[in-house]
């Protein structure tokens, strides 16, 4: 297969005061692949992905997208260049129906007719599974359920790139498989990239990894091969606090 | 009936009962009701920003006055007739609302209140320090004989009843179109979570710009309107009480409401009026109200009603 | 005659437009800075104090001397003891909630402001000076002797001013001790640094909250009664008192004493001596402007990030 890049930075570096969160980091992630984006806590993973969707801006290095620099673009114009993304913390109109949550997801990106809008916010939330409660309002939904609809309000934007950060975090160990369907389920189409801290869902759901620790690179590889690197496993032993 | 068409009857409806209370109503009360109408103009283009907006501003003030004296001066100083006096009321409050919109957006919250309190106490004293040609606090009238517009005669009470009555009828369908639309419904998503607004692609700060722009001219267009209608331009429109006021309406008929801020408008108007049948110290009553309704009714009587009965009300 | 007078006399009249103004801002800082809200209605407790001070040294009707160092002492208490009810029965329940508070505390405006006209009236009312003397000021001449000192005509100013100037910078100082030094202090920063920290370690976190309204309060009431024999009590002298002390507040930097000191210095002098050469309406106009610039630019300012 002829990996056709559809992200990747160099050399960006991220410092906060004193502190390099991102250094120099090279990444690159081909089209169609779900890539795991791992590391300790504190190794700069929620930093790197803010650089690469605006939400932070660079000290230095550049991004690029569709072999497009996007480095000076605010977050707004990169997410409308084909990115898309959810929150650690989720974050939902909680005083809106689901249905106006995705719908707000849809219009942006297809600003059709109601009716049209209506069919893909229907095919979203059917895709998470929240279909029968598009009327009642987000912020009755459990946590988990809210997890969903962030991520349908993700899908309906028919991203390049989803960028998924720590997704399961907080949910249960029925919710966290159901999820891994929902991953699998987009294999292929979608570009993922997806921060995670739970190794189980990462080996099952991953087609490539990356650790970061320290701001850098420590390895890069299949979910197999980066579980059997020794300095991966210094890293995580060496902040075994989890 | 789906909750659009309840909607719209019910808009239709308020409309058709204030035109019926222009054969019904006491001269007294019909000078009020004019009144209040262009008021709550002013005050559907306050909640414009504030109610779906969120966009809290303590300087609607410098835009009322800006609608106001883009029309006066240029009818005292420049003899222009009524119609383009308020073409260029509508202009001047669109110019000044772009440019302090572009700076004060820069800020938000408690923040964005000081800021555009503060622009718009300049603007007060700017009218103030031209005092040669705005004439300062004592402002001034516009002649019966300037106040027609396509042959009508607005100083005439009846004609300048129904001219308020239309000017909100159009303001009412224009802002209740535009938050049924794509962009109003941006606006309510940026009020309730900018940040995930803005990641979804959406140029929020742009959007609250021209939210802000909207409602700057929609207050400028009422501000000139007053002045044409009733036939006085004076510094004290510009003052911070003017800013105070559309934020005490709407607070009390319901901020994000499309009635609340005539409702508001109206009952604000009586408890006032009454209240100054009995002290001169009547702005007592704004205060005590204003502090009771951040206390007890955040949501205001429409918002109130919306809440506990009737949750399709616009 | 020459310019040299007249900017003595600007000076001076600087001097003490500074010095009522860094204990009025002082107090509005110090609510800022401990409470986290804007208290819109800092002027009116202001106007307060001057006119419960009228009423104090009038009631009395003894010597000027005693009636004012009476009004003194009970203009700032009362005034304060206002600041506390309207902090435990408004702001408080509106768990200090930064946008709420400004709209709340712009209904306390309106209802101090409107009852004072309903009792005190729409009159302005002037306390007399425990003392007043003219001084002349002595100014370097040159003459056929070289440089002496001469005391030009018709200038001067008074030792009640001078004593204000004085007051001010002892009050201030006390102020510091009491930040630095007591308890009080030390509860009133730390809550101001960390206000969950604060509440483990037991502070009573309301309890602070109404202390720091009250003497916020209090200090504005204290600079109110020390102006009000130069300038007359009226029901709407708070105005320009409030829009003052927004300047000093966000040029000086928040909950910092001194800085805010040093912006009133600056603020005071500098809008005395403007205003004596130039209209007051422009200064004020190019002041206001200048606070909204400041607060637009410089976002990460005051308002900015360390609001929790």
């Amino acid at each position: 297969m002829a990996a056709v890049e559809l992200l990747q930075t160099h050399d960006l570096t991220k410092r906060f005061g004193g502190l390099l969160a991102v250094e120099g980091v090279d990444f690159s992630l081909p089209q169609g692949q779900i890539r795991a984006l791992i590391g300790p806590n504190g190794a700069g993973k929620s930093t790197l992905v803010g650089l690469i969707s605006g939400r932070i801006p660079a000290t230095a290095g550049s991004v690029s997208f569709q072999s497009r620099d996007i480095t000076r673009l605010p977050a707004h114009k990169r997410i409308a260049a084909g990115m898309a993304y959810t929150f650690q913390i989720t974050s939902v109109y909680e005083r809106l129906t689901l249905n106006e949550n995705v719908a707000l997801a849809v219009r942006r990106v297809s600003p059709g007719s109601e009716a049209d809008v209506d069919s893909q916010v229907a095919d979203a939330l059917n895709h998470v599974g929240l279909e029968d409660r598009r009327h009642e309002v987000a912020g009755d939904l459990s946590y988990g359920h809210q997890r969903l609809l962030e991520i349908a309000m993700g899908l309906a934007q028919k991203p390049k790139l989803l960028i998924l950060d720590e997704p399961t975090q907080g949910l249960a160990d029925s919710e966290i498989a159901n999820f891994k369907n929902l991953i699998r389920s987009m294999a292929g189409s979608t570009t993922i990239l997806l921060i995670e801290h739970n190794m189980d869902v990462v080996m099952d759901t991953a087609d490539f990894v990356t650790v970061l620790n320290f701001g850098n690179i420590l390895a890069e590889g299949t979910p197999d091969e980066v579980s059997a690197n020794h300095d991966v496993q210094a890293a995580y032993l060496g902040t075994a606090d989890a | 009936m789906s909750d659009a068409q309840k909607s719209l009857t019910l808009t239709v409806c308020v409309i058709v009962l204030l035109l019926v209370l222009h054969f019904v109503l006491p001269a007294y009360h019909h000078g009020n009701l004019a009144r209040i109408m262009v008021l709550a103009v002013y005050a559907m283009g306050f909640n414009f920003a504030f109610g779906y907006g969120g966009m809290l501003s303590l300087g609607h003030a410098m835009f009322f006055g800006a609608g106001m004296y883009g029309m006066g001066l240029v009818m005292q100083h420049l003899g222009w007739p009524a119609g383009p006096a308020l073409i260029a009321g509508l202009v001047s409050s669109l110019i000044v609302s772009a440019v302090i919109g572009f700076l004060a957006l820069r800020t938000s919250g408690v923040q964005l209140m000081i800021v555009t309190l503060m622009f718009s106490q300049a603007g007060f004293l700017t009218v103030l320090y031209f005092g040669e040609w705005t004439r300062g606090d004592e402002g001034f009238v516009i002649q019966q004989a300037d106040r027609m517009l396509a042959g009508i005669d607005l100083s005439n009470e009846a004609n300048r009843y129904l001219a308020g009555l239309l000017l909100f009828a159009i303001c009412l369908f224009f802002l209740s179109r535009l938050v049924q639309s794509p962009f109003g419904k941006v606006l309510v998503a940026i009020r309730e979570n900018e940040e995930r607004t803005r990641m979804l692609g959406y140029d929020v700060g742009q959007y609250k710009l021209i939210a802000f722009i909207i409602s700057g001219t929609v207050s400028g267009v009422a501000g000139a309107s007053y002045g044409l209608l009733f036939g006085y331009v004076g510094a004290s429109f510009a003052s911070v009480q003017y800013s105070i006021l559309p934020l005490l309406w709407v607070l009390l008929g319901g901020a994000g409401t499309a009635l609340g801020p005539l409702v508001g408008t109206l009952f604000m108007f009586y408890l006032i009026d009454i209240t100054s049948g009995y002290t001169t110290a009547y702005l007592a009553i704004a205060g005590l109200v204003l502090v009771l309704l951040t206390l007890f009714a955040r949501h205001g009587i429409i918002g109130e009603v919306r809440r506990r009965w009737l949750k399709w009300l616009p | 005659m020459d310019f040299g007078p007249y900017f003595v006399l600007a000076l001076i009249e600087g001097a003490v437009q500074a010095s009522v103004l860094a204990l009025t801002a002082v107090g509005l800082s110090l609510v800022f800075g401990v409470m986290r809200v804007v208290n819109v209605a800092h002027g009116e407790f202001f106007m307060l104090g001057a006119v419960l001070a009228w009423v104090v040294a009038t009631t009395i009707g003894a010597h000027p001397a005693i009636g004012f160092v009476l009004a003194l002492a009970i203009a700032p208490i009362v005034v304060g003891a206002i600041a506390v009810s309207a902090d435990v029965l408004v702001l408080k329940r509106l768990k200090y909630d930064p946008e709420n508070t400004i709209v709340a505390t712009i209904g306390l405006l309106y209802i101090i402001q409107q009852v004072t006209l309903m009792t005190y009236g729409p009159d302005a009312r002037p306390v007399e000076a425990p003392f007043n003397q003219r001084l002349a000021i002595p100014w370097p001449e040159w003459g056929e002797g070289g440089l002496t000192l001469g005391w030009p005509w018709g200038f001067g100013t008074t030792s009640y001013k001078l004593f204000v100037i004085a007051a001010a910078i002892v009050l201030l100082i006390v102020l510091w001790q009491i930040m630095a030094r007591s308890k009080l202090g030390l509860v009133m920063r730390a809550t101001q640094l960390d206000r969950e920290m604060a509440t483990a370690f037991g502070i009573q976190v309301d309890r602070v909250y109404a202390i720091a309204f009250g003497i916020g309060a209090a200090l504005a009431a204290l600079a109110a009664t020390l102006i009000v024999p130069i300038r007359q009590a009226h029901y709407l002298m708070g105005a320009d008192p409030l829009l003052l002390s927004f300047i000093v507040v966000i040029i000086g930097g928040l909950g910092s004493l001194p800085g805010t000191v040093a912006a009133a210095v600056l603020i005071g002098m500098s809008d005395g001596m403007i205003s004596m050469f130039f209209s007051p309406t422009l200064a004020k106009i190019l002041s206001t402007l200048l606070v909204a610039f400041v607060l637009v630019f410089r976002p990460q300012g005051l308002f900015g990030s360390r609001g929790r």
